[in-house]
């Protein structure tokens, strides 16, 4: 169990990740964010807790569902914000958005557009933390909806049979996309674990103390050379699909379910039996306010990005990033 | 200097890289103990042990993403796919993955990942182990092409493809397998650079892989009639040898493209067009192409004889340019 002032830093990354979706519903619903996005509402704990457990050593592969996943690891939340808003000085200059947030140098190798495609670059990883003697893991995050990819099947097969430093983190909130999960997948994610020898956990991934706990007890065992792990973290998913999904196929009483079980409100009642002050756990929540207020003000402020300078980084140097005469001009 | 099979030059190219690059590791199915299906990495296990020289199961989607991933991690893979029929499986880890790493991260990312796999027909392996898909991934921005004719380009080209900090899907042609040809392991052959495989005065052959030598072939055919075909061999499709094309075009007047490769949206179909629209006052004759039907590549020797590009397809071809 994190003693007091390690699950108040846990609830510090849950709030600023509940604060960044939050202000996010309103900026894509002014239109300052483009695209589409798929918040994580909800699911903090799993975020918070696995990445407590990580260091700079390891990496991290995550989904279209990733804001939470890269504020845990620490982004700048000013390019973070450029980022979404499709500035300049966004992570990825503006190229990506919210899908495909990345920073190498967090060992964030990328949110991902491809439903579980992020699983097997995170066993590539894995390998070459295994083969450059890194010391490193690689964490791959999934939602229940990827079950039914064949790469996580492959990938568990692998990962498996080289003893790769993976850990394999399900966030299972029941719904792959816009249908429920039990009509897409006729297996279970034990069962497939189990199929291939794979150490298997459950838990409730909106206990973040749990998630943190388990979490720590992976990344000892791959760090042991025994790996692969699979979490699989129980949670629900408050928001639609999509931001501005209407969600017609879900029940009142499951998305009530979903918001009465928040698991930020878990952790200040927790902090609260732990003997942290109110007045911490609030000034947890300003502190995030703020840095998200002047956040979306630097993103605001930010340039538009220019055409050439992302035609430049169609391959390293530039140097085939020659266009034919009249093409894009 | 010395006389090399091509696949021996491969299985030369993929040793020095080995030796010179600690990072540089080797993936594929049966790539080890078995040494490749076309023993390209035969030895290489013995010689580098099984952590960088690595048996994968037959996921080609997953091992290509893997090679994504080491890449970003900081590897170098090789990653073998045992036919280029069977890319069509890994079509995310290039595309939507290797491809865009720069590019969608902002260039805070590169992906120096090598993708090596045989393409091509004339073996009687059927439609699904024949295919040239090459002009796909072409394509695609973010990956570069390589198909080399000869062992010294395939040595050379397969080293600049490793040492490459993007993704390279690196073509070799099943046929060419055998082929013997001068290596010379000093010399570095550049991503991108075509060479003349024969000068002439009269037309442009424009073609890459296999087809150099029917090219060839031609060519020597039409020098006995006293017309002199300059073949342009690409080497590299993606990016191809612009400059070079246009050139031998100015020389020429003329210009036939030629592959193996299904003619209707294939490579040729690009380059042809380049040269319309760039070369336009240099030409003399409407570009022509010589490729493939629009079928699948047959089983049976008689129907694939006929399906094949050969030199008397691209005789006549070089004539209709002069006519």
């Amino acid at each position: 169990m994190p003693d007091a002032q390690a699950l108040l830093a846990l609830y510090r990354t849950m709030v600023l990740i509940r604060t960044v979706e939050s202000s996010l519903i309103r900026l894509f619903a002014d239109s300052e964010v483009p695209g589409f996005i798929h918040l994580s509402i909800g699911q903090e704990a799993i975020a918070a807790g696995v990445m407590s457990a990580l260091d700079e050593r390891d990496s991290i592969a995550t989904t279209h569902r990733g804001h939470g996943h890269v504020i845990a690891r620490g982004i700048d939340l000013d390019r973070f914000f450029c980022e979404v808003m499709g500035k300049a000085g966004g992570i990825c200059g503006g190229r990506g958005g919210s899908m495909h947030v990345a920073d190498m140098d967090l060992g964030i190798l990328g949110a991902n557009g491809i439903v579980g495609a992020g699983i097997p670059i995170a066993l590539g990883s894995a390998l070459g933390h295994a083969v450059r003697r890194t010391g490193g893991v690689a964490v791959a995050f999934f939602g229940d909806g990827a079950m039914a990819e064949g790469v996580l099947h492959e990938t568990m097969n692998l990962a498996a049979l080289w003893r790769m430093p993976l850990l394999l983190v399900c966030e299972n909130n029941g719904w792959s996309e816009f249908s429920a999960t039990r009509g897409q997948f006729a297996g279970r994610l034990d069962g497939l674990a189990a199929a291939f020898g794979i150490t298997h956990r459950s838990i409730d991934g909106n206990d973040v103390e749990a998630v943190a706990e388990a979490a720590a007890g992976a990344v000892a065992q791959l760090r042991a050379g025994d790996g692969p792990v699979v979490l699989e973290c129980r949670t629900h998913r408050v928001r639609g699909h999509y931001e501005g999904d209407p969600q017609k196929y879900r029940s009142q009483e499951e998305l009530d379910a979903g918001e009465r079980d928040d698991p930020l409100a878990r952790c200040v009642l927790r902090l609260r039996e732990l003997g942290i002050a109110q007045a911490a756990i609030d000034a947890a929540a300003a502190d995030a306010s703020e840095a998200v207020t002047a956040a979306i003000e630097r993103g605001r402020g930010d340039a538009q990005p220019r055409f050439a300078d992302a035609l430049v980084d169609v391959y390293t140097g530039g140097s085939a990033a020659r266009q034919p005469a009249g093409a894009g001009s | 200097m010395a006389e090399m099979r091509y696949s021996q030059a491969l299985n030369q190219a993929l040793r020095d890289s080995m030796q010179q690059d600690p990072s540089v590791i080797l993936l594929g199915e049966d790539i080890g103990a078995a040494g490749g299906s076309f023993k390209i990495s035969r030895g290489l296990l013995e010689e580098f042990g099984a952590e960088r020289v690595r048996d994968t199961p037959i996921s080609e989607a997953t091992i290509a993403s893997l090679a994504v991933g080491a890449a970003m991690t900081g590897c170098r893979p090789v990653l073998e796919i045992m036919f280029m029929d069977f890319t069509t499986l890994a079509m995310d880890a290039l595309v939507n993955q290797a491809a865009k790493a720069r590019f969608m991260f902002g260039g805070r990312c590169s992906v120096p990942m090598v993708l090596r796999t045989p393409h091509g027909g004339g073996l009687s392996a059927g439609p699904q182990h024949s295919q040239c898909l090459e002009a796909w991934l072409a394509h695609v921005p973010g990956l570069k092409v390589v198909c080399p004719s000869e062992p010294g380009d395939a040595y050379a080209l397969l080293r600049a493809a490793i040492a490459d900090p993007d993704p390279v899907v690196f073509v070799e042609h099943k046929a060419l397998y055998g082929r013997k040809g001068e290596v010379d392991t000093g010399v570095a052959v550049p991503i991108g650079k075509a060479r003349i495989a024969r000068p002439g005065r009269d037309a442009t052959i424009v073609t890459y892989g296999a087809t150099v030598h029917p090219s060839l072939e031609a060519a020597a055919t039409l020098a006995a009639e006293g017309v002199e075909v300059e073949v342009v061999d690409l080497r590299t499709l993606q990016p191809w040898d612009e400059e070079a094309v246009f050139a031998s075009v100015a020389r020429t007047h003329r210009a036939v493209v030629v592959h193996e490769a299904v003619r209707a949206f294939g490579a040729g179909a690009e380059i042809a067009a380049r040269i319309g629209e760039d070369a336009f006052d240099e030409l003399d004759a409407p570009v022509v192409r010589v490729g493939a039907p629009f079928m699948p590549v047959p089983f049976a020797k008689s129907l694939e004889r006929e399906y094949m590009v050969e030199a008397a397809k691209i005789v006549a071809a070089v004539r209709r340019t002069l006519a």
